[in-house]
């Protein structure tokens, strides 16, 4: 029992600690955002990276993700005679929550991996200390482009998530089980307002950018410089950020009903 | 060939500035000590090879100089800087004047050769693009490479990183250089063309070189001082003052004896 207690505790220093690694990590990011010299060029490679190469499997898996919400809710509506609402259905479902969330956890299965094998891989190959030696900030050139490319390709990679459910949405309710293409439409107009579900829906995409950029900076960073070490670090950055995600996701909707 | 000493050399010691000095340093890795009150001085201009084996702290010497790790307790001076004592964002300044050439090359991975030569001008000097073109293509050549161009590092060989890590660590002119192993991993004829770069670079450009490495060889002959780090003491001298020692772990050590100890079947397991 009491070694039970010793292990709960040791946890939990170990969690708080991590924590405020984290905190510092981030203030390391955000006072190289603001520091010269600008890496512009750096930055639009790493969106690159980060959002144009997952652009397929964003597509792919709003337009899948969108062809089942439209599966389901018309099942769903079909006993209560609302087929009509169908479109109101897959957008506030998409716009609100689906589209930011299932964003996020694909951006991090795909890009926030990647982040922390390559910064990983970085640390273990002595490329971090070569840009010390150079006098180049590592956090400044490799870690604060990334995290903010992250942060910025989220909200979009959501947004063209939610329009390819959208249309797997339309294929599926309009195409395949015959509702009225206008009304799919107008009750997806009448019902998504901008301010509440669209720049919320933006927000919380933001939110998750941060939280995945700075995670996989953050473990990869801090990995041990080993393979198993960029291994560790890989693994861990998809479960933390995935877990974290639910979890703020949680916090945004239950304190701002976002 | 073990022995032989072709460098001709101004003698040591006397007279020679220190360009780094080590005062009582103690360092430790989770509590396992590596260094134990390690005091010696790399005097200006000269090549100073850090010899020992593995574990002995060889690297670690580099790394205290170059400030990627502190010293639990003493003082180390770089060009009249205590860096032992000094901040990251302080080291920056410090570390303008010191080339590293990492025992991997540490070279990124995701440029050119061209752009990682080019990359430490780009960040610190208001060079135009022609001239450092001209400063990449003029190092490169200095180490006997041409065409690499646009090759990414995984497309070289070890013997090519080791030179372009060598061609980047002093395309910016350090006062010293610092060498991590650069023979490790290369073939004798690899090993007798870095060393001639090597030389080159400290006649040509006087830079204060200091090289860590366990291949002896080449360490009798370029080193212009020898810092022999034993188990239990720590050993500076001169090449030849070093081979001539009369104590039997320097000459053990310098001649690559090992005890001839024959295994009893029992040591082994009864594994046959």
């Amino acid at each position: 029992m009491v070694a039970l207690i010793r292990e709960i505790g040791w946890l939990t220093v170990r969690f708080v600690h991590h924590l405020g690694s984290l905190a510092v990590f981030a203030a390391h990011i955000l006072r190289a955002a603001i520091t010269p010299p600008n890496r512009f060029r750096v930055l639009v490679a790493e969106v690159y990276n980060l959002g144009v190469l997952s652009l397929i499997i964003i597509c792919v898996s709003g337009l899948a993700v969108g062809m089942v919400l439209g599966l389901q809710g018309y099942n769903t509506l079909e006993r209560f005679g609302a087929t009509g609402s169908l479109g109101a259905v897959v957008g506030l479902g998409l716009i609100r929550e689906l589209g930011p969330v299932l964003t996020a956890l694909l951006a991090t299965g795909r890009a926030g991996s990647a982040t922390a094998a390559e910064i990983g891989s970085m640390v273990a190959s002595e490329q971090l200390d070569g840009l010390r030696m150079m006098s180049v900030n590592p956090v400044h050139y490799v870690v604060m482009p990334k995290a903010l490319a992250m942060t910025f390709v989220m909200p979009l990679l959501s947004a063209l998530f939610i329009v390819c459910g959208l249309a797997g949405g339309y294929f599926v309710g309009v195409m395949l089980m015959g509702i009225d293409g206008g009304t799919y439409v107008s009750g997806l107009e009448t019902s998504v307002e901008f301010e509440e579900d669209v720049v919320g829906s933006f927000l919380k995409a933001v939110i998750f950018g941060a939280l995945v950029g700075l995670i996989a900076t953050y473990r990869g960073y801090n990995s041990e410089p080993t393979s198993a070490g960029v291994s560790a670090a890989t693994t861990s950055t998809v479960v933390v950020a995935s877990v974290s995600i639910l979890i703020v996701d949680y916090f945004i909707t239950a304190l701002w009903g976002v | 060939m073990a022995g032989e000493d072709h460098r001709e050399r101004p003698p040591t010691g006397g007279g020679a500035e220190s360009h780094v000095v080590f005062e009582g340093v103690h360092m430790a890795f989770d509590g396992r000590p590596v260094l134990r009150g390690l005091s010696c001085e790399f005097p200006r201009g000269q090549i100073s090879v850090i010899l020992g084996g593995s574990g002995s702290g060889k690297t670690t010497v580099l790394r205290l100089i170059g400030g990627l790790v502190h010293p639990q307790r003493g003082r180390i001076l770089v060009a009249g800087h205590d860096v032992s004592r000094l901040s990251e964002t302080q080291m920056y300044g410090v570390r303008e004047k010191l080339g590293m050439m990492f025992q991997g090359g540490a070279l990124l991975n995701s440029l050119t050769v061209f752009d990682n030569l080019a990359f430490p001008l780009r960040e610190h000097t208001t060079m135009s693009e022609p001239t450092i073109a001209d400063e990449v293509h003029r190092q490169l050549a200095a180490v006997g490479l041409r065409d690499v161009d646009h090759l990414l590092p995984g497309q070289l060989s070890g013997g090519m990183v080791k030179r372009v890590a060598l061609a980047r660590a002093i395309i910016t002119k350090p006062e010293i250089l610092l060498c991590d192993e650069p023979f490790s991993g290369l073939d004798p004829v690899s090993v007798k063309r870095i060393e001639a770069l090597l030389d080159g670079v400290n006649d040509q450009l006087h830079i204060t070189m200091l090289v860590s490495s366990h291949h002896i060889p080449s360490t009798m002959r370029m080193a212009d001082q020898v810092v022999l780090l034993l188990e239990n003491q720590t050993v500076v001298g001169a090449p030849a003052d070093l081979r001539r020692s009369p104590d039997p772990l320097i000459r053990g050590f310098l001649t690559e004896e090992v005890a001839d100890q024959r295994l009893e079947p029992a040591a082994l397991g009864g594994a046959w």
